[in-house]
């Protein structure tokens, strides 16, 4: 089996900073990877590296295309990489108006991608936006109305059938449920769950919320200042914890 | 004739916008960025299509402008005023007898010919921009033919209003590669941009320059379940009779009394000429204002 | 179908000046299908951590610990995981699940993770549930909000839901009133008459004495003392 993301000694830097330093993992189908650390730990930077919103310094991140097989996504021509990102691909941001038209219904936003692969069918465009607002829990008669009248987790979860509703492969999440009431994360992250395991999708979800990880990723990678501390099986890093670092952080999590 | 150069602009400038023409004509509705130079009218009034024309004019050249259709329009005589001053050309009301026709918001109901330049005022020349306010990235997506988003706009039309109701400004695909704005003339104006003359489209806040070749595709967007459609006030020309053309609405008391009439208004007239009459026309007399 | 040799155990605590625990010296134990082998000893020899090395939850230092084909002390995550899915079952004294998620759903997930049609899984899941004397009308609710010993059954079940070649059950009778202890001693019973390979911790001697085929006291494996 080849892996879906197989991503070699990838760096950013920021001048004199360092972003990420030599970053190396694969990914396989069906996998759900989550990178922890803290605030400026590199994690969003390699995130946005690998979704191909920043450029590294230097590495690879070959993707398992459809059509040519691996293929290096860093090199590859801008349209190609682009039109990766509205089909294989999908990024789920931490606020919700970052990844949405808010001036536009929820409907067409879910429409957005299909239209933007050559959907030409207003029924069809909108039986399928029908479909996916009823797989996230989102009324049918909410279609007509815009994000800014939605909740918060409402937006987030419109957010991700926007995203989903061509089938990508591999979803980027960026802090999925960052921000959202206790309530709305519970919710949230069972949906992304049993999404994940029907539609069989690879995701890497980056958050500091080690509960999230803990209930959403197979696997886990501990960041530190730009590197890597540690990787492995995510019960494992949580319950076992080699670094130093990781140990601090499982050790820091308030207990409820 | 005045002391000012031909046609008001140094010939300096006019090099500068008839390369962006050609530009423009080679890559047909690519918007070409050119160096706009203030004009003596405000912009929103026409300052795009004024260069546009200036660098179009020879000595020769017979021009008319219309506004919404009408010859007789503040713009359009201010225009006219301006060329008639600045390049002593000679000016008409008819479509049939003008070589260069400036135009805002309509397209002539008389089919125009190969030895015709049709300009039209832009306000805003970038059909994505209601969706996609970044610059940037819009020039991204004509360059990738990124374009699903166009369709977005469509799509919100039909699910508010039930059907698709932009009703002007409607875009279209140029010769199945660039999507363009048409300036905001009806939809009914649409089909006709696929025509004999040379349509040239000038933007002069924005300073972009496109262009239509003769006989080029245009093709307006839709849906497989939505076709386009080129919609007119349903009704006929009271003055004229015409049940083909674009009408304008004309409130006429108080009471809500209205009419219809042609909304180009030398094609109005060349009819009633012809003796076609319209329910509230009265029969034409060479020397009625 | 699962064996242990000369595995070793300890951790590196390294915000508490580098400590180092040694937990296991020498770790041995083989388990074959169809047998039950009870682990025994004092609290803190090191039960709890021999089960977890065996599913991959503690890293083992050295050593081999084998289910099935796969050597879980050198394997990779994704390895790991397709032994969870596919080999080897655990239920542990904790039940850890998404809030708010229905039992049904919980006790199914095993199940559905497999790839098993949402019906049948739901079916099974509900004969579990029943068997396990969890009222019908709880089954629409999440087990976070349930008794302790309602939220051991519910563990149960899922651990149950799928017929894993191998188990660990730690402590599986320990909240447990006389009735249910008796039915979930048969659903172990059952398993290994099915060939399944068990290694359990169970406080409960009688319990012990009933399911298990042999019994190994886990200070065998202790570290030398540090001499």
């Amino acid at each position: 089996m080849t892996p879906l993301l197989d991503v070699q000694t990838l760096s950013k830097n920021y001048g004199q900073r360092i972003g990420c330093k030599d970053v190396s993992f694969d990914l396989y189908p069906g996998e759900v990877m989550g990178i922890v650390g803290e605030s400026g730990s590199g994690k969003s930077t390699l995130l946005n590296c690998l979704a191909g919103h920043l450029e590294p310094d230097h590495g690879k991140v070959l993707f398992d295309t459809k059509t040519d097989g691996l293929k290096d996504t860093v090199t590859m021509s801008e349209p190609e990489r682009r039109m990766l990102g509205r089909t294989d691909w999908a990024f789920v941001h931490q606020h919700a108006r970052d990844g949405l038209r808010m001036s536009v219904s929820a409907g067409g936003n879910v429409g957005e991608r299909l239209m933007a692969v050559g959907a030409r069918h207003y029924g069809d465009i909108r039986a399928q936006a029908t479909d996916w607002l009823g797989r996230v829990e989102i009324r049918e008669d909410r279609i007509d109305d815009r994000p800014t009248a939605f909740s918060g987790g409402m937006q987030q979860r419109l957010q991700i059938a926007r995203n989903l509703v061509t089938g990508p492969r591999l979803v980027f999440m960026d802090e999925p449920t960052g921000g959202l009431d206790v309530s709305v994360q519970a919710r949230l992250l069972d949906m992304i769950r049993e999404l994940v395991r029907d539609l069989g999708l690879s995701a890497i979800i980056v958050t500091h919320d080690l509960a999230v990880v803990r209930l959403l990723a197979d696997r886990l990678m501990v960041m530190k200042d730009g590197h890597v501390v540690e990787t492995g099986l995510t019960d494992q890093v949580l319950d076992d914890p080699q670094h130093s670092y990781s140990q601090l952080l499982v050790s820091s999590v308030l207990q409820v | 004739m005045s002391d000012y150069n031909f046609a008001y602009l140094d010939e300096q400038t006019k090099r500068m916008i008839r390369r962006a023409i050609l530009k423009g004509l080679a890559i047909p509705g690519y918007q070409v960025p050119f160096a706009s130079r203030e004009m003596p009218m405000p912009y929103g009034w026409g300052t795009g299509g004024v260069q546009v024309t200036a660098a179009c004019l020879t000595p020769d050249d017979t021009l008319k402008v219309i506004d919404q259709g009408a010859d007789d329009t503040t713009n359009a005589v201010s225009i006219r005023r301006f060329f008639e001053k600045t390049a002593a050309v000679a000016v008409t009301q008819s479509t049939k007898r003008a070589s260069v026709i400036q135009t805002r918001h309509r397209i002539p109901e008389e089919p125009l010919s190969e030895d015709q330049i049709l300009v039209y005022q832009v306000p805003i020349p970038e059909p994505l921009r209601f969706l996609e306010p970044r610059e940037t990235e819009t020039r991204k997506m004509h360059a990738l033919e990124e374009y699903g988003l166009m369709h977005v706009k469509l799509f919100e039309d039909i699910s508010q209003h039930g059907q698709i109701a932009t009703a002007y400004a409607y875009p279209v695909m140029v010769e199945g590669r660039y999507v363009m704005d048409p300036s905001p003339i009806p939809r009914f104006d649409n089909p006709k941009m696929e025509m004999a003359a040379i349509q040239l489209f000038g933007a002069g806040r924005e300073q972009r320059i496109y262009a239509i070749p003769p006989y080029t595709q245009v093709v307006s967007l839709d849906f497989e379940d939505y076709p386009f459609e080129a919609s007119k006030a349903e009704g006929a020309c009271a003055l004229c009779g015409a049940d083909h053309t674009y009408l304008d609405e004309v409130i006429v008391d108080d009471d809500g009394g209205r009419m219809f009439v042609c909304s180009d208004t030398d094609y109005c007239e060349s009819r009633r000429q012809a003796g076609h009459l319209g329910v509230e026309g009265t029969p034409y007399r060479k020397d009625a204002a | 179908m699962i064996s242990v040799k000369n595995a070793t155990k300890s951790f590196v605590l390294h915000n508490q000046g580098g400590a180092v625990i040694p937990v296991m010296g020498n770790g041995n134990l083989t388990v074959n299908a169809g047998e039950c082998v009870g682990l025994t000893g004092a609290s803190g020899a090191g039960k709890s951590t021999l089960m977890r090395m065996i599913y991959g939850n503690y890293l083992t230092q050295s050593g081999e610990v084998r289910v099935g084909g796969l050597n879980v002390a050198q394997a990779e995550p994704r390895e790991i995981l397709q032994m969870r899915k596919h080999t080897l079952g655990y239920v542990s004294q904790f039940l850890r699940v998404v809030p708010r998620v229905p039992t049904l759903n919980v006790v199914a997930e095993p199940l559905l993770q497999l790839g098993t049609p949402r019906d049948q899984a739901l079916k099974r899941a509900s004969e579990l549930l029943s068997v396990l004397r969890i009222p019908e009308r709880l089954w629409d609710l999440s087990p976070l909000t349930f008794s302790g010993g309602e939220q051991q059954r519910v563990n149960i079940a899922r651990g149950f839901a799928y017929d894993y070649p191998a188990l660990l059950l730690d402590e599986p009778t320990a909240s447990l009133d006389g009735r249910n202890r008796e039915t979930v001693l048969g659903l172990i019973e059952t398993a290994k008459e099915r060939g399944t390979a068990i290694v359990g911790i169970f406080h409960d001697e009688s319990a012990r004495k009933q399911v298990c085929t042999r019994e190994i006291d886990v200070i065998e494996f202790a570290p030398k003392a540090a001499a």
